[in-house]
C-alpha cells in the first residue's frame, strides 16, 4: 500500500523520458555551433571560399530553427510529465491524508498536512518542471562539450579532461554545504513567521501583562539570528559564480597557450583554437545555469522528503479483511469492556479500565469535569480513536472487527465545536444523507430547532454557510450539526456537549424532540446536570474513570461527586 | 498617471531605507561596474591572443595571456564582492524592515488588529519584505550590471567592426518584442493559475481541519471526487501557465542564434574582404553569444521590479496606519486604592452604530462588580474600555481620580489581572506560560500558583510536566486547562484590580468550586470586574450592572434585582427552570 514519491510519474513516462532527450537533442545542435564556426574560419575565411561560409550560416540557421523545435518539444513534454506528477500526487496524498485515523493526524498537525498538499507540493511539481529541463541538460553539455574537443584537437582537449573534475569539485563542495544551510535558514524564518503570528492572537494577553517590550526583544534576536544564517550561508553560495568564472577563464589561457605551441608545429588552426575556447565558454554559461538551479532542486527535494514522509506514515485504523457490515446484536447498541485510551506516549492515560454496556433506545448522560475524559470516551465509539486496551463494541461487535464506514454509518456524532463546510444549508445537511429529499431535511432541521432561524435566512435552504460556518452563530452551528446528524436515522446519537451555546429554553425543546423519536439510543455528553437530569441512566466520569453509573435521582442519592456537581450548578436547590 | 506617481514615492521610500547602506551600495556598485568591464575585456583580449598566434608574435601573446589571467582574477574577485556587498544589504534592509514592522506592531491600537484579517499582516511582515529585499535590491543590481554589459558589449563590438555591431544592433528589438509578447500572454494565465489554486488551497483547509466530521459522515469518496475535479481544473491551468512561461528561454534563444549567425556572416564576409582579422571575428563572435542575455534578465527583473513596488507599497501602508499616541512624556500609573469611577462615557467601535451612549459608575475600592446581559450587549466593550485596549469617544473613566488617558498605558493594564474566555497560550514551556506576568518568579511559587488552580496532577500527567512545550494549538490540553492556566497566570502576577471575562466558562462547576476559594482570596479587598454567562457564579457580587443595547438597564445587588422582578429576574429564572 505504501506509495513511492517517484512511482507518481507513472503514466508520464514517456513525457519524463521525451523531454530530456529533445533537451539532450538541443544541447547537441548547440554543440555543433562552434565546429560549424570552426569550419567557417579555417575553410571559409582561410580559403576565400564565400560560397562555404554561406553554407556554414545557412548550417547555423537550421541548427538554430531545430533547436527552437527540440526545445518547444522538451518544454512541452516537460510541463505535461511535472504537472501530470503533481494531479496524481496531489490526488493519492488527499486519499492518504483522508485515510489517516484521527491520532495519526493529532500527531502530524493539520497545519502540517495542510502545507504538504499545498506549499511542499507546489514547490517539488516546479523541481520537476526544472530537472527534466535543466538538470539533465547541464551535466551533457559539459561533458559534451568536452567530448567535442577531443573530436577538435585530441592533445589540447587534455585541458577540459582536468578542468571539469575541479568543476565539479567545486560545485559539489558548495552544495553540500548550502542546501543544509538553506535548509536552517528557513527555520529560521519558519520562527519570525510564527512568532508575528503568535504576536497577532495573543495581542490581549501578551498587552495586559505589558510584554510589547520582551516580545519585541525576542523578535529582534530571532531575526539577528536569521540574518547571521542568511549572511553565512550567502558567504559561501556567492563564491559559485566567481569560482567557476576564474577556473573556466583560467583554463581558457592555458589552452591558448598550449593552442599557440601547437600552432608553432603547425599541428592546429586559428578556427581550431576558436573553437575550443567557444566549448569553454559554453561549459562557463551551463555552470551558471545549473548554480541557479541548486536552490529551486534543493527545496524541492526538501519537499520532497517531507511528502514522502506523509505517504510512509501507515494509517493506524484500516478496515480488516473480513470486516463485517452488521453487528451481532443489536440490542447491545455500546458496550465498554475495560477500555483505556492514552494519546500522548509517555503520558497518563485519558480513559482508565472504563466498563459498562447501553441497551438499544436507552438514553445516556455522560458527566464529569474539565478532563475527565468525556470526549475521549465518546470518541471511541465511532472508532475515532481505538483504545489503547480492553474493548469497545456496537451492536455486540468489536469496533474493530466492523467496516469503518457501515459502523460510522449507524452513528450520528456531533462534536463539541459544530463544523460546517462552504456550500448551501442544504449541502451541509445532506451530509447525513445524500439520498435525502427537502422534506427529510425540513424534518430533521425542525426536529433539531433549527428550522425556523434557516427559513427566516435569504434563500432557506439554499443560503450560503461560509467556509467554516463563519457566518452563522455558535448556536446557529451547532443546531445546524445536530440536523445533519439527525438527517441520517442513526441507531446511536451522540451529542459531544454540543448544545453548550444554546439558551436554556432552546435545549429543553430540542431535548424534547429527541425524546419522541423511539429506537435511537441517545448518548449525550455535558457539564450540566439539568440537561441530563431526564436520562435513564447518567455515567459519572472524574480523572478518566467511570465513579458511578445510575439514574439522575439515584445518583442525587449515593455518588457524592455527583452530589458537588449538582449542587455547585443548583446552590441550595436540592 | 496617479499610479505612477504612488510608485515613484514608494521608491523614493525604499532608497531612503538604504541610506545606512550607502557605503555598501556605492561598494556593489562599484563592483559590479569593475567586474562587467573586466569580464567584458576578456573576448577583446581572447580574439587579439588568436591573431598574435597567427602573426607569431611571441613577446605579444605572452603579454596578452597575462592580461587575460589578470582580467579574469579581477572579474571574479570583485564579482564576490558585489555578492557579498549585495547579500549584505539584502539582509540588512530586510531585517530593518521587519523590526519597524514588529515594532510598529506592538503600538497599532487594537482596533487595527481587530479588524484586519492576521493572515494578511503577517505576509507583509515575512513574504512582503521578502519580495522587496530580494525583488527590488537584487534586481537592481541586475538591471545596473545588465545595462553596463548591454552596453560595454555595443561599444566593444563597435570597437571590432561597426559594420557587424549595426547588424546586431538592427536584430536587437525582435528580441525584446518576442520576450515581452510572451511575458504577456503568460500573465493571465498565471493569474488562472493562481485563482484555481486558491479554490484548491481552502477546499483542502476546510476538509483537512473538518477531517473528522469527513470520517464520520463517510463522505471520504464523495470528497475525494469533488478534489480531484478541482484538482484536475487546476492541472490544466499549470500545465499551459508552465509552458508558455518556459517558452522564453527556447524564442529567446532562437532569436540569439539568428544574431550570432548573422555576426558570423557578415564577419565573415568582412574578414575575407579584409577588413577584419579571424581573432576578431573570434572576440566579436563571443560578444554576440553574451548580447542578448542581460535582455532576458532585464525582461524578467521588470516583473519583479513591479511586484517588489507592490510588496513595498503594502508594507508602507502598514507602516503607515497610525500608532497609538506616544504616551513617554505621561506619568506612570500605580494603584493605591482601586476605586473606579466612570462618567458619561460613550463609545462605538462603527460611528454609524453607537454601543454605549451613556454610562456612567462609580465602583468603591474593593468592591466586586458583575457585569451580565444578553450576548452583544456591550459586556465585553466594557472590559475593553476599562483596559484601554479601545479609548471611549466622550466621557472618562478614573481611576483613583485619575483620569485612565492622563497615565501610561502600559502601567494602567499592569495594575490589571486579566482572565478572558478565549484564552491563549504562548509557544513555551507550562513554567514559561504560568509566569508570563512575572519572569522572575520562583519554581516554588510557580508550583504554588499551579496547584491552586489544581492543575498539579493535570501537568505531573504530561510527559515533561512544567517544561512540556505547549502552543496555542496543542492537542490534548482541554479548553477547561487552558482556562485554569490562565487563571494561575493571573494568580501568580498578583494584580490589584481583577477583571474576569467569563473566565470560568469551560471549567466544569466542580472544578470552578474547588477554585473558588482561591479566587475569593485572590479578589479579597481587591476591585474586581466580572462578566459571567452563569449567574449562580456572581450572586455574591456586591454590584450587579445588567447591560442590554450598551445600555445599564438595572443595578443593585442579586437579592434587590430578584425582588424587584425585571429583566435579571427573568434571566435568571430561566437557567434554574430546565
Amino acid at each position: 500500500m505504501q506509495q513511492r514519491l517517484a512511482s507518481f510519474i507513472r503514466g508520464y513516462r514517456k513525457e519524463a523520458v521525451l523531454a530530456p532527450l529533445f533537451k539532450l537533442f538541443e544541447a547537441l545542435l548547440e554543440l555543433a555551433v562552434p565546429l560549424a564556426v570552426a569550419s567557417l574560419i579555417d575553410d571559409g575565411i582561410a580559403r576565400g571560399d564565400m560560397h562555404h561560409v554561406l553554407m556554414m550560416a545557412l548550417l547555423m540557421v537550421v541548427l538554430a530553427m531545430l533547436g527552437l523545435a527540440a526545445s518547444v518539444t522538451a518544454q512541452y513534454f516537460a510541463a505535461r510529465a511535472a504537472t501530470g506528477f503533481a494531479e496524481k500526487m496531489k490526488s493519492a496524498l488527499y486519499r492518504h491524508i483522508v485515510s489517516l485515523s484521527a491520532s495519526d493526524r493529532d500527531r502530524i498537525g493539520n497545519p502540517a498536512l495542510i502545507t504538504r498538499l499545498t506549499n511542499d507540493s507546489n514547490l517539488v511539481q516546479n523541481g520537476i518542471n526544472m530537472f527534466l529541463r535543466l538538470f539533465m541538460r547541464s551535466p551533457f553539455v559539459v561533458f559534451g562539450a568536452a567530448v567535442m574537443a577531443f573530436t577538435v584537437d585530441s592533445h589540447l582537449a587534455a585541458v577540459f579532461a582536468l578542468v571539469i573534475p575541479v568543476l565539479s569539485i567545486v560545485v559539489f563542495l558548495i552544495m553540500r554545504y548550502t542546501v543544509p544551510m538553506y535548509r536552517r535558514v528557513q527555520g529560521a524564518l519558519d520562527k519570525v513567521l510564527s512568532r508575528t503570528r503568535e504576536n497577532l492572537s495573543g495581542v490581549r494577553v501578551l498587552r495586559a501583562f505589558g510584554k510589547e517590550g520582551s516580545e519585541e526583544e525576542a523578535f529582534g534576536s530571532d531575526l539577528a539570528r536569521l540574518q547571521e544564517l542568511q549572511l553565512s550561508s550567502g558567504r559561501i553560495s556567492a563564491l559559485m559564480n566567481p569560482l567557476t568564472y576564474v577556473i573556466i577563464n583560467l583554463a581558457v589561457v592555458v589552452l591558448m597557450d598550449y593552442g599557440h605551441r601547437r600552432y608553432g608545429l603547425g599541428l592546429i588552426e586559428t578556427g581550431a583554437i576558436v573553437a575550443l575556447v567557444n566549448y569553454m565558454s559554453q561549459i562557463l554559461a551551463e555552470l551558471i545555469k545549473l548554480a541557479n538551479l541548486i536552490i529551486t532542486i534543493s527545496r524541492a527535494i526538501a519537499s520532497g522528503r517531507r511528502i514522502q514522509a506523509i505517504f510512509d506514515t501507515e494509517p493506524s485504523m484500516v478496515d480488516a479483511p473480513d470486516a463485517a457490515e452488521e453487528g451481532t446484536d443489536p440490542d447491545e447498541a455500546v458496550r465498554f469492556e475495560d477500555a483505556s485510551l492514552t494519546y500522548r506516549s509517555g503520558g497518563e492515560p485519558s480513559l482508565s479500565h472504563i466498563s459498562f454496556s447501553i441497551r438499544r433506545g436507552e438514553r445516556i448522560g455522560i458527566i464529569g469535569g474539565t478532563g475527565s475524559g468525556k470526549t475521549s470516551l465518546a470518541s471511541l465509539i465511532p472508532r475515532f480513536y481505538d483504545a489503547s486496551s480492553g474493548t469497545v463494541s456496537v451492536d455486540g461487535l468489536d469496533v474493530r472487527r466492523w467496516k469503518m464506514e457501515a459502523l460510522r454509518r449507524r452513528i450520528g456524532y456531533v462534536q463539541q465545536k459544530a463544523v460546517l463546510f462552504k456550500g448551501t444549508i442544504r449541502d451541509n445537511i445532506l451530509w447525513g444523507d445524500r439520498n435525502a429529499d427537502d422534506d427529510a431535511v425540513c424534518a430533521a432541521l425542525k426536529a433539531a430547532e433549527a428550522y425556523d432561524f434557516v427559513m427566516e435566512r435569504k434563500g432557506g435552504l439554499d443560503s450560503m454557510v461560509e467556509e467554516g460556518g463563519k457566518n452563522l452563530s455558535g448556536g446557529q452551528r451547532q443546531r445546524l450539526s445536530i440536523a445533519r446528524a439527525l438527517l441520517r436515522r442513526p441507531s446511536i446519537l451522540i451529542l459531544d456537549d454540543s448544545s453548550s451555546a444554546l439558551d436554556y429554553a432552546t435545549e429543553a425543546r430540542l431535548r424534547h424532540n429527541l425524546g419522541a423519536m423511539a429506537g435511537m439510543t441517545v448518548i449525550t455528553v455535558s457539564q450540566r446536570a439539568g440537561s441530563l437530569m431526564t436520562m435513564d441512566r447518567i455515567i459519572v466520569l472524574d480523572g478518566g474513570k467511570t465513579v458511578d453509573i445510575g439514574s439522575h435521582e439515584e445518583l442525587l442519592a449515593r455518588c457524592p461527586l455527583y452530589q458537588e456537581i449538582y449542587q455547585s450548578q443548583f446552590g441550595g436547590a436540592v | 498617471m496617479r499610479r505612477m506617481e504612488g510608485q515613484k514615492e514608494t521608491f523614493l521610500r525604499i532608497l531612503s531605507l538604504l541610506r545606512p547602506c550607502r557605503a555598501m551600495l556605492a561598494l556593489s556598485l562599484s563592483a559590479a561596474f569593475i567586474s562587467s568591464v573586466s569580464s567584458l575585456l576578456f573576448p577583446m583580449l581572447t580574439g587579439a591572443a588568436i591573431d598574435a598566434i597567427a602573426d607569431g608574435d611571441g613577446a605579444v601573446f605572452i603579454r596578452l595571456l597575462a592580461l587575460m589571467a589578470a582580467s579574469a582574477g579581477a572579474t571574479a574577485v570583485f564579482q564576490y564582492v558585489m555578492n557579498a556587498a549585495n547579500n549584505h544589504i539584502v539582509y540588512s534592509v530586510s531585517k530593518e524592515i521587519r523590526g519597524r514592522a514588529f515594532s510598529h506592531l506592538q503600538r497599532l491600537p487594537l482596533s487595527y488588529i481587530d479588524s484586519h484579517p492576521h493572515g494578511d499582516i503577517v505576509s507583509r511582515v515575512v513574504n512582503d519584505t521578502d519580495q522587496v529585499s530580494d525583488g527590488l535590491l537584487l534586481g537592481f543590481t541586475q538591471l545596473f550590471t545588465g545595462v553596463i554589459t548591454i552596453l560595454g558589449t555595443l561599444i566593444c563590438m563597435f570597437l571590432v567592426n561597426w559594420i557587424v555591431a549595426l547588424v546586431v544592433v538592427v536584430v536587437t528589438p525582435l528580441s525584446i518584442f518576442t520576450a515581452s509578447f510572451i511575458a504577456g500572454k503568460t500573465f493571465s494565465l498565471f493569474y488562472k493559475q493562481s485563482e484555481a489554486r486558491g479554490v484548491q488551497t481552502s477546499f483542502i483547509n476546510e476538509m483537512i481541519t473538518g477531517a473528522s466530521v469527513v470520517s464520520a459522515y463517510g463522505m471520504e469518496e464523495e470528497n475525494q471526487r469533488r478534489f480531484d475535479d478541482i484538482n484536475s481544473r487546476w492541472a490544466g491551468f499549470s500545465l499551459l501557465a508552465t509552458f508558455y512561461s518556459s517558452l522564453t528561454n527556447p524564442v529567446t534563444r532562437f532569436v540569439n542564434s539568428l544574431v550570432y549567425m548573422g555576426v558570423a556572416l557578415s564577419g565573415a564576409i568582412s574578414a575575407i574582404m579584409g577588413v577584419m582579422t579571424v581573432g576578431a571575428l573570434a572576440s566579436i563572435l563571443s560578444y554576440a553569444s553574451q548580447y542578448t542575455k542581460p535582455f532576458n534578465e532585464i525582461s524578467g527583473v521588470v516583473t519583479e521590479f513591479q511586484n517588489a513596488l507592490a510588496s513595498a507599497a503594502r508594507i508602507f501602508a502598514f507602516l503607515d496606519e497610525k500608532e497609538e499616541e506616544d504616551e513617554g512624556a505621561l506619568p506612570s500609573f500605580s494603584l493605591s486604592h482601586g476605586a473606579v469611577e466612570a462618567e458619561h462615557v460613550s463609545f462605538s467601535y462603527n460611528p454609524d452604530k453607537p454601543l454605549i451612549k451613556d454610562f456612567s459608575i462609580s465602583v468603591r475600592p474593593g468592591m466586586h462588580v458583575a457585569i451580565v446581559g444578553p450576548t452583544g450587549s456591550g459586556k465585553t466593550t466594557l472590559i475593553n474600555l476599562l483596559m484601554r485596549f479601545y479609548d471611549p469617544v466622550g466621557g472618562v473613566i478614573a481611576i483613583d481620580g485619575q483620569s485612565t488617558v492622563s497615565v501610561g498605558r502600559t502601567s494602567l493594564r499592569r495594575c490589571f489581572g486579566m482572565v478572558l474566555q478565549d484564552t491563549w497560550l504562548k509557544t513555551g514551556t507550562i513554567r514559561e506560560n504560568i509566569a508570563l506576568g512575572r519572569p522572575d518568579a520562583t519554581d516554588e511559587e510557580v508550583r504554588a500558583a499551579a496547584s491552586r488552580c489544581h492543575l498539579s496532577s493535570f501537568i505531573a500527567s504530561l510527559p515533561s510536566g512544567y517544561d512540556e512545550v505547549v502552543s496555542d494549538d496543542s492537542d490534548g490540553i482541554s479548553a477547561g486547562q487552558k482556562q485554569l492556566l490562565s487563571i494561575a497566570r493571573v494568580m501568580l502576577a498578583d494584580p490589584g484590580m481583577l477583571i474576569l471575562d467569563e473566565a470560568t466558562s469551560s471549567i466544569d462547576t466542580r472544578t470552578e468550586m474547588v477554585i473558588q476559594e482561591a479566587f475569593m482570596r485572590l479578589m479579597e479587598g481587591r476591585t474586581a470586574f466580572i462578566v459571567a454567562h452563569r449567574l449562580s457564579t456572581i450572586r455574591n457580587s456586591d454590584l450587579i450592572l445588567v447591560v442590554k443595547d450598551g445600555d445599564v438597564i438595572e443595578s443593585g445587588t442579586h437579592q434587590a434585582l430578584m425582588a424587584a422582578g425585571g429583566f435579571y429576574a427573568g434571566m435568571y429564572s430561566s437557567q434554574f427552570t430546565s
